[in-house]
């Protein structure tokens, strides 16, 4: 997504090339870079440390809830499995969930965002009734209703339930961005070429939105694992594997979190994905500054 | 297929206008559509719930089944005795069902709720609405009124020491979700510093407090509410002070504020009357959607903090499976989001008139 085309931020002539867009935006200011390299080290945390460190973790009736030690170094947990274990292994699932969902979302809103926008006329009123409606439905409400509805449910469908339910805003700001990008001048050359309109959109509105989309689609992670983690807290999804979630919901509702040798166990994912959180908004936030000058300048 | 003549010529030299149908004609009145449509989501959404709720697994029948055999009753007995208690004919065509609920809906009866014997769906709800309003209210009022004074300092001293810190802090903030916000307070604040005792704050009063209006009860309720409130202020405020932030900039380098000082007008009034009002009127459908929403998002928050809200009510119907309680939650929480749209809209309406006749989208971008 950010090797290919080049975006134009709205008032420059020169384009610029995607690519130079992220990397000015996570260089040139120091929270963007902050925010990538959190988003980069906690990604790397979840996705490389169960390869490098052997997470087989047995349970062990002596130790449970022991606070950090030499041997444990965030404790134990209530079956006396190893802490820190855990969270290597529990990872990986809520993140690729979340960017899963936010790729669906961003695919979804980018299509029909684009469409909207592009063509206008009937087409436009109703893919915008359409959103009106979806973002009128409390999307939280729906994710619990549709998840209660399968009994076990893979990580998989989660992530297209999350995508689903979470595109309508973004494809407000995608159509929003083609309607201003419809009236320039390259477009309605290829216009007077007599292109299809499909190719039109697809080769040439779109390149020029790669920056603006890929930040939307940042964005997109930031609210998926947030709907994400809420469904764990809630307990309606499947306990299988080690999940980050699933540690901070069952610690919760069985209320060891007043005990203090109990906190590092919470307070280590909930840690974790605050701070992919704050980093991915961090982020989001310099490359939207990096794509529009009119930003930048204040 | 592109259409190479601009359509845009041909609408100046249209015909005179022909006597229009008056319905027709009472169709445009931006208004009038405006209600219709709001009225039309409510429909979609309602029935959508209704169908939806009853293509979820596992059924009120086999969960009231379950709670009679507990208590000794023979299964088949149980499940026989449990279509009986039961508010409405289970075995019913589906689409008999929909016509009475609408039907019923219409007079403003939401039916009888299946988990607790002998309780309106309606009385279920006055029990536990108010508490989330009343903590959710609180807590956005909170926001604005903190976040807009700070976004708009920091619009006023852009560049100096107070917006790079007040702006890190924002939109770090920001970025917390609300109930993990929730948890870290509960996790820092009771569990390791002992600041306060969340085992005490947790629910909407203490045992044997009654409602009234006294100090009593309201202290007691405020002493409940504090966490919850300190969540959403603590989650929301950033994302307010931001907003404001650009809001205010924007204005602060229109030309009118420019003519404005130019003019000669005090520093006070230009403040008030120029930038306040130009950069709050813009705000009002965020404000409105997140009002309409954040009863939604309450969900995770209130079962966090075990605050008897709308929505752990939400999620205890959802687990026993009543039908009656979720439609009429998600009902109210459609309607939340609906009117509050509403409300802007016409708001938006009024004060920009190219919105009604529809230019809107092209007229703002």
């Amino acid at each position: 997504m950010t090797a290919v085309g080049t975006t134009t931020p709205p008032e420059a002539a020169a384009p610029l090339r995607t690519r130079t867009v992220v990397w000015r935006g996570l260089t040139r200011s120091p929270s963007g870079f902050v925010g990538g390299v959190i988003v980069l080290l906690v990604m790397g945390f979840a996705f490389l440390g169960p390869l490098l460190i052997d997470t087989t973790n047995p349970s062990n009736s002596d130790l449970i809830w022991t606070g950090p030690s030499s041997e444990h170094i965030l404790g134990t947990d209530g079956q006396g499995k190893d802490s820190f274990l855990t969270l290597v292994a529990g990872g990986a699932e809520p993140l690729w969930v979340g960017i899963l969902a936010a790729s669906i979302a961003v695919v979804v809103a980018t299509v029909l965002g684009s469409i909207a926008g592009f063509v206008r006329g009937k087409l436009d009123t109703f893919f915008l009734q359409l959103t009106d409606i979806t973002m009128t439905i409390p999307s939280i409400v729906l994710m619990l209703v549709l998840t209660a509805m399968f009994r076990s449910i893979t990580p998989t469908a989660i992530a297209v339930i999350i995508g689903l339910t979470t595109w309508a805003p973004l494809m407000r700001s995608v159509r929003a961005q083609v309607l201003s990008l419809r009236q320039r001048e390259f477009v309605e050359a290829a216009r007077l070429q007599n292109i299809p309109v499909r190719t039109v959109i697809f080769a040439e509105v779109l390149p020029n939105m790669a920056g603006y989309i890929f930040v939307n689609f940042i964005l997109a992670i930031n609210n998926a694992i947030y709907a994400l983690v809420g469904m764990y807290l809630l307990g309606l999804l499947p306990s299988t594997a080690d999940n980050w979630g699933l540690m901070i919901q069952e610690s919760w509702k069985s209320g060891a979190f007043k005990l203090p040798e109990a906190i590092p166990y919470i307070a280590a994912p909930l840690a974790l994905i605050i701070l992919f959180q704050i980093g991915l908004i961090t982020m989001g936030r310099s490359l939207e500054q990096a794509l529009n000058p009119r930003l930048r300048e204040r | 297929m592109v259409t190479l003549a601009p359509k845009r010529h041909a609408e100046t030299d249209l015909p005179p206008p022909k006597p229009v149908n008056p319905l027709l004609r009472l169709w445009r009145v931006y208004v009038v559509r405006r209600i219709v449509y709001a009225l039309f989501v409510i429909w979609l959404v309602t029935s959508g719930t209704f169908f939806m709720v009853r293509a979820m697994p596992g059924d009120p029948i086999e969960v009231i089944a379950g709670r009679l055999s507990q208590q000794g009753m023979n299964i088949d007995q149980a499940r026989e005795q449990a279509r009986q208690v039961l508010p409405y004919d289970p075995d019913a065509n589906i689409f008999s069902q929909y016509f009475q609920y609408f039907g019923n809906l219409a007079t403003g009866d939401f039916g009888w709720t299946i988990s607790q014997r002998d309780t309106t769906v309606l009385e279920q709800i006055m029990k536990y609405l108010p508490w989330t309003l009343f903590s959710v209210g609180l807590g956005v009022v909170v926001a604005i009124s903190i976040g807009m004074t700070v976004g708009m300092i920091m619009a006023y001293k852009r560049g100096g020491w107070f917006d790079h810190v007040a702006t890190q802090i924002a939109s770090t903030v920001s970025a917390i979700p609300n109930y993990l916000g929730a948890m870290a307070i509960v996790l820092i604040g009771s569990t390791w510093l002992g600041l306060f005792d969340f085992w005490d704050m947790r629910g909407r009063l203490t045992e044997g407090v009654e409602p009234g209006f006294n100090a009593v009860f309201i202290g007691d309720a405020l002493y409940h509410v504090v966490l919850p409130v300190i969540t959403y202020a603590f989650t929301l405020t950033g994302a307010w002070a931001l907003m404001m932030k650009a809001a205010t900039t924007e204005v602060l380098s229109e030309d009118y504020i420019t003519i404005a000082k130019a003019r000669g007008l005090k520093e006070r009034r230009v403040g008030t009357r120029y930038v306040g009002r130009n950069s709050v009127l813009p705000m009002m459908p965020t404000m409105a959607f997140q009002v309409g929403t954040l009863v939604g998002g309450a969900i995770v928050v209130e079962e966090i903090l075990s605050y008897p809200g709308v929505g752990q009510l939400l999620v205890k119907s959802i687990s026993l499976r009543d039908y009656p309680v979720i439609q009429a939650v998600v009902l109210i929480l459609t309607c939340a989001v609906v009117f509050s749209n509403l409300v802007v809209d016409l708001l938006n309406g009024w004060l920009d008139p190219r919105i009604r006749s529809g230019e809107a989208t092209e007229a703002t971008k």
